[in-house]
């Protein structure tokens, strides 16, 4: 496949050890191109591990993993380039103001100062927190440093983006807004999301799902579709990662 | 919090991605605007934090103000080079004071990296696509361009007391103050690789600051620790903290030590190569560890 129509992020049979311990087996998930698709699974069930394989913090011990036909072990720049990430840990510096926070991960992705400055304009536009650029970051609500973590995550114009569970600790608004950023942005923009979560509302039936259990995946398919027929994605999920192994869909 | 409409529908329909354009770039300019970011980062940091600064340049003034005053008649120090003539004690431990204030820097800087991987802002940085190496060095010289302010911070304060250094000097000791900087951040970076959670670091205080700082010619010439033991001399003679501190006493003075500049250059960059394969997600101790620390899964 070429890298002009390869999917947004390919993930094939990665596995990573921590010792004896298996945090992922066998794990396969293909994110198309302009698709919402969410990564479910409780506490513990290697999401995290997962986005740390995917962002190169470590290398998966095996499968691969390839960004818009970059594999992310031999064409780890051009694979990251083109990557945005939003972790679960808060990560801003909370002495510096917004737009010292978004500058300097612009100069990490090698963007010249005039042309983020630009970009900073744009992006809290966006987000709605324009009026809150030269402010300490120590000085916004939660949901609002959330806010700028996505600006920040999109400030090199990625075209896949990375969420590790970005609503955790938010208010119900807070979290309607992360989303609708997002979901706007998919729409828009045709970004292209893998959304980590164990919040069911954020999900909406035709999005792509996964669901992941102690390392493994359990079910995948459309999200309105993992369940048994007539069964809720919340009472799916509960009974999926309930008995470990079992598939559904 | 209210807005005036919802946020979706202020989100303006953009082109598509393929179109959109690149701004980021990943050649050496691109590098070296990330290089500056990280340095820019640091300082502004450095320069928020009021209280780090002052402590920085306490900590070598109280030692020259009260030890140094305290030692003076008890530490005659001779005539040896780079010194022409006899020196006070106050004249011998400026250079040394200076470089201690670049190896607190260095642990400091390491600590703030141990921090980092605990808030997670390191995976932030780590998510940037030049290689590796290339980011550690990066934040090797954002901690070295600390380190030098804090080092001149104190000599301008020494050149009022007694520190007797030639004008030349404060300019020829700025490369030997890059070199000496360099290594104790590198060693500091390694360092970082293998403390796991910040509590450990007290230990590093106790295991790598206070031995380095004082089993060295920082204090008190090599030969007056020889007098008293010859086993202690040499473990002084073979600290490396030893020979950054004769490099900076020298190019004060306006002269080059070449060996002790071979063992700063050379153990710096032994240092700085373990560092990079302790980060290097393949080999890392990071990865075999269990991953990083903050980690639920």
């Amino acid at each position: 496949m070429s890298a002009s129509e390869a999917a947004a992020l390919l993930i094939e049979h990665v596995g990573h050890r921590f010792g004896a311990r298996a945090a992922l087996d066998d794990v396969s998930i293909t994110v198309e191109r302009g698709h919402f698709a969410a990564l479910l699974g409780p506490n513990g069930a290697g999401k995290t591990t997962l986005f740390s394989v995917i962002t190169r913090l470590y290398n998966n011990q095996t499968g691969r993993v390839s960004i818009f036909g970059h594999a992310l072990d031999r064409e780890p720049s051009r694979a990251l380039a083109r990557l945005g990430v939003v972790f679960q840990a808060r990560t801003l510096d909370t002495d510096l103001t917004v737009e010292q926070n978004l500058l300097h991960h612009a100069s990490l992705h090698g963007i010249t100062r005039n042309a983020a400055k630009v970009r900073v304009g744009e992006l809290l536009d966006r987000v709605g927190l324009a009026d809150r650029r030269h402010d300490k970051v120590r000085t916004l609500s939660g949901g609002q440093s959330r806010r700028i973590e996505i600006a920040r995550s999109l400030i090199h114009r990625p075209d896949l983006l990375l969420l590790d569970e970005p609503t955790v600790g938010l208010d119900l608004e807070s979290r309607a807004d992360i989303v609708a950023i997002v979901r706007a942005l998919v729409r828009e923009e045709g970004l292209s999301v893998l959304w980590a979560t164990h919040i069911f509302e954020e999900i909406a039936d035709d999005d792509d799902a996964v669901v992941l259990h102690r390392g493994r995946i359990v079910a995948r398919g459309r999200a309105g579709e993992i369940g048994m027929p007539g069964e809720a994605l919340a009472d799916a999920f509960r009974r999926l990662v309930a008995e470990p192994g079992r598939a559904a869909a | 919090m209210t807005h005036p409409t919802p946020l979706a529908t202020r989100i303006g329909a953009a082109p598509p991605r393929s179109q959109t354009e690149r701004i980021g770039r990943l050649d050496a300019v691109g590098y070296l605007i990330c290089l500056g970011g990280i340095v820019r980062r640091e300082l502004l940091r450095f320069f928020n934090q009021k209280e780090r600064f002052f402590s920085a340049l306490v900590r070598p003034l109280v030692w020259l103000f009260i030890f140094a005053a305290g030692f003076r008649n008890t530490l005659g120090v001779s005539i040896e080079p780079p010194y022409q003539t006899y020196v006070l004690y106050e004249v011998y431990v400026v250079p040394g004071l200076a470089v201690m204030i670049q190896l607190f820097n260095g642990m400091q800087s390491s600590l703030s990296m141990v921090y980092d991987r605990e808030v997670g802002s390191m995976k932030v940085l780590l998510t940037s696509p030049y290689p590796r190496w290339l980011l550690l060095l990066a934040k090797l010289i954002a901690g070295v361009a600390v380190s030098i302010v804090q080092a001149y911070a104190f000599l301008a304060v020494a050149y009022f007391w007694e520190s007797d250094i030639p004008v030349l000097g404060y300019l020829t000791a700025l490369p030997a103050f890059l070199a000496t900087g360099l290594m104790l951040g590198a060693i500091g970076l390694f360092l970082s690789s293998l403390v796991r959670q910040l509590e450990n670091f007290a230990s590093v205080m106790n295991f790598v600051i206070f031995p380095m700082f004082f089993a060295s010619s920082a204090l008190y010439p090599l030969w007056r620790i020889r007098e008293s033991s010859e086993t202690l001399y040499w473990i002084c003679e073979l600290n490396p903290f030893s020979h950054a501190v004769q490099l900076v006493r020298y190019a004060l003075y306006v002269q080059f030590e070449p060996v002790a500049c071979a063992v700063v250059v050379g153990v710096g960059l032994a240092f700085f190569g373990m560092a990079v394969v302790a980060y290097d997600p393949g080999r890392g101790i990071m990865a075999r560890r269990g991953g990083p620390a903050g980690d639920n899964t």
